[in-house]
């Protein structure tokens, strides 16, 4: 995604990535970031949380048009409200996807 | 409030994302200007979540992926601004739909960002937003040949100022 929004932005679209993952958006060179703590799935935060989405999209508007210059990160200051064990649980899909299937059937191949 | 990147990734996924540095080739700034003031700016929204509309567009293929796991569908989907959410469907492996399903505007707040045009605060948004599977090839061959220029084409035909990405 980081890389995606490079490539608009090379285009001439200014851009900027809300992100779960900002220290890896910053590795990948992304020109502007927000910083989410939430689980996967959730970057405009909870459910039917009008109050919590719109903090969110209103900071992403923020940095889209008030950073000043490349590599701008801002951390937004909402605590995720479910604890986290069960948050972490939650986000993951019911079935495990096809590549991580396939990472755990070669650990447990013989040899 | 410094956020933890690695919060909630299993522990053994970590390697795939920390410390690897920038994609091949793209290790220079890139930078386009915000130019207007967001009061007259037309903004689009782009979700990696895999949303489609399940009436009128084909799923992301996922049939293909559980074949090649390392594959992910390229394609990307033109999202109306006046979808409903009854209309949204998802196709992603990695991810517990449920909760976009639920409210979509998690992923692609379409109906907010309208709220905060009518009140001013930007000046609008596009007619089509832009939704992608975001488990890709790592070395986003299609994505960057086919994808990537037809959602900047879209973008400029939406007459978009600027764009706010956000991955599942």
């Amino acid at each position: 995604m980081p890389v995606l929004a490079r490539w608009i932005e090379a285009a001439g679209i200014p851009t900027v990535v809300v992100t779960m993952m900002p220290a890896v958006a910053e590795e990948r060179r992304a020109p502007r970031i927000v910083g989410v703590e939430f689980p996967f799935g959730h970057a405009f935060g909870m459910p039917h949380d009008k109050v919590m989405q719109r903090r969110v999209l209103e900071l992403a508007l923020r940095v889209l048009a008030g950073a000043a210059g490349f590599g701008t990160r801002v951390d937004l200051d909402v605590e995720w409200p479910v604890p986290v064990r069960e948050a972490y649980r939650a986000w993951q899909p019911k079935v495990a996807s096809p590549i991580v299937r396939k990472m755990l059937e070669a650990r447990q191949s013989p040899g | 409030m410094i956020v933890d990147s690695y919060k909630y990734l299993p522990r053994t996924f970590r390697p795939f994302y920390e410390g690897r540095g920038p994609f091949p080739g793209e290790e220079a700034p890139v930078w386009a200007p915000f130019a207007k003031r967001l009061a007259e700016s037309r903004i689009a929204l782009l979700t990696s979540a895999g949303i489609y509309l399940k009436q009128s567009q084909p799923a992301f293929d996922l049939e293909r992926e559980q074949a090649n796991p390392e594959w992910g569908d390229p394609t990307w989907r033109a999202i109306p601004a006046t979808a409903r959410p009854v209309d949204i469907a998802v196709a992603h492996l990695h991810i517990n739909d449920e909760d976009i399903l639920a409210d979509p505007e998690i992923a692609l707040p379409m109906r907010l960002l309208e709220q905060l045009a009518g009140e001013g605060l930007v000046g609008g948004a596009v007619a089509n937003h832009v939704a992608v599977m975001g488990y890709q090839d790592r070395r986003l061959t299609d994505w960057r040949a086919t994808t990537a220029p037809q959602i900047v084409a879209h973008l400029f035909e939406q007459g978009v100022d600027a764009l706010i990405l956000a991955p599942a």
